[in-house]
């Protein structure tokens, strides 16, 4: 079967339940229905706001604007496994993604949290967030090969590709991704995956954090297939993912203690963990890895080191600061309060990104303030 | 868009004089880092697509990001075009000047600011070589993980202005996968931090938007990259095979058995037997395709996938492997592959290397396809590829003192780039649009999808300064461009949009 004019391609594999199953002619209809919802939208002077299965309704400033879902717009359009892509409709949940790669023995490299079943792979995109596997593997953009979307004026763009490597015109996928739905409604996306590791095995060290951090950076130069590291206040736990010979080897050289990591990894990826379990107000920090502890707080520690949570107790700009000082930026990541702004950024970088949205949405239809207090 | 915009896009001009340009220059740089005489502006007339060279009015080589930033407010308030260059390496034509306009050369930014063996980076200088990063962070066991085969000349603001990669780039990523910040300057002259020491920064992904932009953006004055640690062991197989797509199936069965190899390269007989005879690398003579095939990691883990893969290649049908004793006898094999250009540069005085991507499946398809085109178009062609990502580079052999044969041989990269897009693949994987690939860029995307990177290229540089003409073409030049080739009577693809 063949699909949407330009990029025909075959279908090599359909992963759809055959129940719910959708042709090819329904989803331009939703497509075009979509097109059309933006259209009067932006007539009667409305913003609209994007929403997947609403997993991530936590993540952002302000969720102001007319609702527009993308949950009909659903279904895995191509997955060849020898190709490593797979590409697919905004609306499909995350769960039937990594079902069908699981199928195939292989996965997404990112390791997407979900924060909710209804998680969607419009909604990992747009978010741009990534798990424990990140500080080895890469992350949502990493892996992102290109993106369709309809953009500010409704139009229909695709931009990057199918293939591992493109570099024909900007890099607009990886913009949109981690856009959170302020520059444009991704339609579908295509990625790149990776065959599953064999084996995995997580070893721990009882220690502090400032040993933690030492060695958390110290084992990050090792030539070991690391693929997660967290200090959760107690244990530096590591984790390793590779053929069983790599990992064997590594952990022979890395040492430590055995540990069953059943589950811990999934805790640590879905802020299962007892430290994620509380509310207030949640402080990311990504920055330099090796920074040491962070005085008088409380922090949980991922990627080697470069990612630290704190709750806060204090206005981010306290917080920009330590990070700045780190070589980072901080923002909030969660807030059981409103909050009058998420990050901080430079007076010439907030003009940068300001004239970035106006490239893709020039009259602001999408996520107003999703992102930026400014926009 | 009018044609007056698009005219002015294109064809930007100063609204000062030479001399008038020269004085003020002189007042920010030293005399040796400006050159305006014929004689000194003409080595830099091409960088490496050598077939449309250009002399600029003026080269610029400033020390400093300071410098860099003085030289372009001058550019700015003088409406002057400013093209930029690092190494000059380039094979899409981006760094070739604009002859009424300002070349702003980074070699002299050539430091290595620092060496951070504790979290694992390095901050450079643009002008610094690729490999120069690898050999500094050598004594910490650590190196850059970007290897394009030009790595002991091209510069890391070029590699960063076109997302470069290499043979290694299947498993560790392009550049825009290892790199953390830049200093960016703005055509006003203003300077930018992107990115950050942590693996991420909030607000839209500009470092992403950045990389890979041509130098139509602004400019790279600093860049902050990811050292990896170096492997304990890597060792790499060459396989030999008496078809070419039996060659090419192998690489999608080595990925489908799970294995994703440091790199996986292809190169048919033409290019193996040009190597043979430029440095003599090992390569049999009589296999119509090779593979190299390389393994890295712990002691064990590498044998363990060099036997998997040994596995794979022989059911494939390799005719013959070989496997690297040490580490002089895997360089050699690999130093074959690197020296691929310059070798078939020697077969006749010009080559164009294409760079087309394709999904890898397509690849035996595909490689009949150039073969068949050969013989229409009467030229020879030799073919390297980084096989595992798919990305094929073509080189097209001319003598471009006969304009028949260059003309045959532009018809003819065309004619390959379109058939990647046809297959569902890309016109460029690594090498840049630049001048080279302009016109496909027509090929590929639809008037609406131009208009967003013009749109992007306007926000970023208004006045259209930067690097005018090239990498993403003006609504116009894709009708001409189209009617051009309707003119022909030569429409090759009539299902795609035309403009
Ligand atoms: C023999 C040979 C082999 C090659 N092999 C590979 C390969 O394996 N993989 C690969 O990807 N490429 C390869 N290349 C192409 C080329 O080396 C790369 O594109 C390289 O990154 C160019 O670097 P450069 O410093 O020479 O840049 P230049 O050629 O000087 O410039 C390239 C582009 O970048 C812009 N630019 C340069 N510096 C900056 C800066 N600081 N800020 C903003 N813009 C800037 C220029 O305007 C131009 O558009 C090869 C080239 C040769 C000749």
């Amino acid at each position: 079967m063949y699909i949407e004019g330009k990029n025909a391609s075959l279908i090599f594999q359909d992963f759809r339940d055959p129940n719910q199953k959708l042709s090819m002619q329904d989803m331009d209809s939703i497509i075009l229905d979509l097109r059309d919802q933006l259209a009067k939208a932006k007539e009667s002077g409305e913003t609209i706001r994007i929403r997947g299965g609403g997993s991530k309704d936590f993540y952002g400033l302000s969720k102001q604007g007319k609702t527009l879902e993308t949950t009909a717009l659903s279904g895995i359009i191509e997955y060849e496994p020898t190709e490593l892509v797979l590409t697919a409709y905004a609306g499909t949940p995350l769960s039937e993604i990594e079902a069908a790669l699981s199928q195939n023995n292989q996965m997404l490299p990112f390791e997407p949290p979900y924060y909710g079943e209804n998680a969607t792979f419009g909604g990992c995109i747009a978010t741009g967030l990534s798990g424990p596997r990140r500080a080895t593997m890469g992350a949502v953009r990493d892996f992102v090969l290109g993106v369709r979307i309809l953009d500010g004026n409704g139009k229909d763009l695709s931009f990057g590709g199918k293939v591992m490597k493109n570099v024909a015109g900007f890099d607009v996928s990886r913009v949109l991704t981690g856009s959170n739905g302020t520059l444009g409604l991704i339609l579908s996306a295509s990625v790149k995956v990776l065959p599953k590791p064999e084996v995995e095995k997580s070893v721990c060290f009882v220690t502090s954090e400032k040993e933690a951090i030492v060695k958390m950076n110290e084992i990050a130069g090792l030539p070991a297939p690391l693929s997660g590291s967290c200090f959760d206040g107690e244990k530096l736990v590591i984790r390793l993912s590779g053929a069983g010979a790599a990992v064997r080897a590594g952990i022979e050289r890395i040492g430590g203690d055995g540990f069953n990591d059943q589950n811990f990894w999934n805790e640590i990826k879905e802020q299962q963990h007892p430290f994620f379990r509380k509310t207030g107000t949640l402080i990311r920090l990504s920055i330099n890895s090796a920074s040491p502890p962070i005085e008088n707080e409380q922090t949980f520690l991922e990627w080697n080191g470069s990612l630290r949570w704190l709750w806060g107790s204090r206005d981010l700009d306290h917080y920009q600061e330590i990070a700045k000082a780190r070589g980072g930026n901080a923002s909030i990541f969660r807030s059981d309060t409103t909050c009058t702004e998420i990050m901080k950024l430079s007076r010439p970088m907030m003009r940068l990104q300001e004239k970035v949205k106006q490239s893709l949405d020039p009259h602001g239809l999408f996520g107003k303030n999703r992102m930026f207090k400014e926009f | 868009m009018g044609h007056t915009e698009a005219h002015l896009i294109e064809n930007p001009v100063p609204s000062a004089t030479k001399q008038e340009l020269i004085t003020k220059l002189s007042r920010v740089l030293d005399s040796e880092c400006l050159k305006y005489l014929e004689q000194d502006l003409k080595p830099f007339e091409c960088d490496g697509l050598s077939a449309y060279p250009k002399v600029p009015m003026l080269v610029a080589l400033p020390t400093s990001e300071h410098e860099v930033c003085e030289v372009l407010k001058i550019c700015y308030e003088n409406n002057v075009p400013v093209v930029f260059r690092g190494a000059g390496t380039g094979l899409s034509g981006g760094a070739i000047p604009y002859e009424k306009g300002l070349l702003l050369v980074l070699s002299k930014l050539n430091k290595i600011v620092q060496i951070d063996s504790v979290s694992r980076t390095a901050i450079v200088q643009p002008g610094v070589r690729n490999a120069a990063i690898s050999q500094a962070s050598a004594k910490h066991k650590l190196y850059y993980a970007p290897d394009p085969s030009s790595q002991i000349a091209c510069s890391i603001g070029g590699n960063v202005a076109e997302n470069s990669g290499g043979v290694h780039c299947l498993k560790y990523g392009l550049t825009v996968n290892n790199i953390l910040k830049i200093r960016f300057a703005t055509i006003e002259g203003e300077i930018i931090e992107i990115g950050a020491e942590g693996l991420d920064s909030p607000g839209y992904d500009l470092l992403a938007l950045i990389c890979g932009s041509e130098g139509l953006l602004g400019v790279v004055t600093e860049i902050t990259v990811k050292l990896l640690s170096s492997p304990e062991r890597a060792q790499v197989i060459m396989a030999s095979f008496d078809d070419v797509a039996k060659a090419g199936r192998a690489v999608g069965d080595i990925i489908a058995a799970g294995i994703i190899p440091a790199g996986l390269e292809m190169m048919d007989q033409k290019a193996t037997s040009a190597v043979e005879q430029f440095i003599g690398a090992g390569y049999p003579l009589d296999a119509a395709a090779i593979l190299l095939c390389e393994s890295d990691g712990a002691d064990e883990e590498v044998a363990n996938e060099i036997e998997k893969t040994i596995e794979v290649l022989k059911k494939a049908g390799a005719t013959k492997i070989e496997v690297s004793r040490d580490d002089a006898h895997r360089l050699k094999l690999w130093a074959g592959r690197k020296s691929a250009f310059p070798a078939v540069g020697r077969i006749l005085p010009d080559y164009f290397c294409m760079d087309g991507t394709i999904p890898r499946r397509t690849l035996p398809m595909v490689l009949e396809r150039i073969a068949e085109m050969g013989t229409t178009f009467n030229l020879q062609c030799a073919n390297v590829f980084h096989a595992g990502d798919g990305n094929l580079h073509p080189l097209i052999m001319f003598d471009a003192n006969d304009k028949d044969q260059l003309r045959r041989a532009e018809q003819y990269g065309a004619a390959i780039l379109e058939l990647c897009v046809e297959v569902g693949g890309t016109i460029t994987g690594e090498h840049g649009v630049g001048m080279e690939k302009i016109n496909q860029m027509c090929v590929q995307f639809q008037p609406d999808e131009l208009s967003s990177f013009l749109q992007i290229k306007k926000s970023f540089d208004e006045k259209g300064l930067l690097n005018p003409g090239k990498a993403v073409p003006t609504l116009n030049r894709c009708a001409e461009f189209g009617m051009m080739h309707v003119h022909r009577g030569e429409e090759r693809f009539p299902d795609l949009p035309r403009f």
